[in-house]
């Protein structure tokens, strides 16, 4: 019997638990996924919690209802890989060799790279959305806010999601206002991209839409310190900003366990082969997701377009054939704007976001880079399909790698 | 494509002002490149430029934090020598392409 090895049991890791299970002869091919938690979280969700759009148990299932029979499930910490020896060290001495090893264990949050962030303000004054302790102490700080300067600050790049910050300023737009305090309400977005998307027409989109809803942007922005006395941020260019309430998005990291390998770059993510899914220095390690270095979106569309083109090359390399199937970093954002609307955008490593329709040229119904009731829907419908579709690994009717069909140059 | 003079030297630029073809930079051109943001380049400053170049060269997405451990400047010292938004002007005064964000 060969051993494939899966290393997290999050988004990427489960889906693929699913797709290798269904491709692997159970005769020759044992599986085996590792992670040490049983709950799996719908992390586009944690966006909506501090708003009371959803509530904690909107977003959180069982690990064990998403993989298959046939897979064997084991929960327990990750001591490090051994790749010379094909073999991973778990906490408490055990030992699980393998064929092959697909690493997923994603990107967490690390507060504690800035200084000051995560000090005697956190989850006081001092919040962030990319875990669940931080979105539901958010939801209850803004129940009783009486308003004030709201900054939400992106501590450095890549991060997870990168529209979630958009959405997130958007979002508290629609909330203050509907509920009439808009206007005792400072919305400053802090970040160190050049503006509020990277790409031009994204960029004039969103850029656009910020204004309208007179939330500031600062720009360049790369934050050094966080006063907790005085309530300010500083950045390295000495930029202060005062604030009443800070969100946010801090360092992502890759897990520690990387580090701990060897095996990452400074923010202990895989140099990985943004086309193959390899692992750059190893024969027998793919990545998948948040966890690799690829330059595209940390998402979990991503995860998927590129699970599919993963299944391929595995396929390929299992049977000693040249790696066929190449990825283009497709990524697909569903943007919420406020007010029961969205926006869409679909691009690659070389193709920035265009407007358009979206899956069917000239049909969609979805709209690239428009803002539109039937955007949001789709992205409420996501819930569903993420539990249902995604996490099963189950085909989509939209092709992996993206298609310039239905956009407009 | 737009070309520009400097130092004497004619070079291929993008509609940024970033070099398009990085074997047409010598330090004089980066010199009267950096005189245009407004900087006069020291030793430190070359150092830090020849750093980029090289990781550049060798595949390496720069960022403001990898730029900290570059062993020439912390990322305060960074921005000391290139104020404002230093990766961006340091790239264009290298040489070498703006660093695209990843997302």
């Amino acid at each position: 019997m060969k051993n494939f090895l899966i290393l997290g049991a999050g988004t990427a890791g489960t889906m693929m638990a699913n797709k290798l299970r269904k491709e692997l002869s159970i005769d020759e091919w044992n599986i085996t996924i590792v992670d040490q938690f049983k709950t799996h979280y719908y992390q586009p969700g944690f966006l909506f919690i501090p708003f009371g759009i959803y509530k904690k148990e909107d977003v959180i299932k069982p690990k064990s209802d998403f993989l298959p029979i046939g897979v064997n499930v084991v929960y327990s910490k990750i001591d490090k890989i051994v790749p010379e020896e094909n073999k991973v060290l778990l906490d408490e001495g055990q030992v699980l060799k393998y064929d092959y090893l697909l690493i997923a264990t994603g990107t967490k949050t690390s507060p504690e790279e800035v200084e000051g962030l995560k000090g005697s303000q956190w989850n006081k004054s001092v919040f962030d959305f990319y875990t669940i302790e931080g979105s539901v102490a958010l939801a209850e700080f803004f129940k009783s806010w009486k308003g004030g300067k709201l900054v939400v600050n992106v501590a450095e790049l890549p991060y997870k999601c990168p529209v979630a910050p958009l959405e997130f300023v958007f979002l508290a737009d629609a909330f203050f206002t509907e509920r009439g305090m808009r206007d005792k309400v400072d919305i400053t977005l802090a970040t160190p991209l050049p503006g509020a998307f990277t790409k031009p027409k994204a960029t004039k989109l969103l850029g656009g839409l910020l204004e309208e809803k007179n939330i500031k942007i600062i720009p360049d922005y790369n934050i050094s310190s966080l006063d907790n006395e005085k309530k300010t941020i500083v950045d390295y260019g000495g930029t202060e900003i005062p604030f009443d309430v800070l969100v946010t998005v801090p360092t992502n990291k890759g897990d520690d366990m990387i580090e701990r390998s060897g095996m990452g770059d400074d923010l202990n993510f895989i140099p990985t082969d943004k086309h193959t899914l390899k692992a750059e220095n190893y024969d027998n390690i793919f990545v998948l997701g948040d966890a690799s270095n690829i330059p595209t979106s940390k998402a979990g569309s991503v995860a998927h377009f590129a699970g599919e083109i993963l299944m391929e090359n595995i396929l390929c390399e299992i049977e000693g054939r040249p790696m066929t199937a190449s990825f283009d970093g497709h990524a697909n954002c569903y943007i919420v704007t406020g007010h029961g609307k969205g926006t869409l955008i679909d691009f690659n490593y070389t193709t920035e976001p265009l407007p358009g329709n979206f899956p069917m040229p000239g049909i969609g119904p979805f709209g690239l880079l428009q803002i539109t009731r039937m955007n949001y829907y789709g992205k409420m419908l996501f819930r569903w399909i993420y539990w249902h579709v995604l996490l099963k690994g189950k085909e989509m009717p939209i092709s992996a790698n993206m298609t310039m069909a239905g956009k407009k140059l | 494509m737009a070309q520009k003079q400097f130092a004497g030297v004619t070079v291929d630029v993008n509609d940024e002002g970033y070099f398009t073809n990085s074997s047409q930079w010598t330090v004089d051109v980066a010199k009267a490149v950096a005189q245009e943001e407004g900087l006069q380049l020291t030793d430190t400053h070359l150092a830090v430029l020849d750093y980029i170049r090289k990781s550049v060269e060798g595949g390496a997405a720069l960022t403001i934090r990898s730029m900290g451990k570059c062993g020439i400047v912390d990322v305060k010292g960074f921005y000391g020598l290139f104020p404002g938004a230093p990766l961006k002007k340091a790239t264009k005064i290298a040489g070498v392409p703006k660093p695209t964000s990843c997302i």
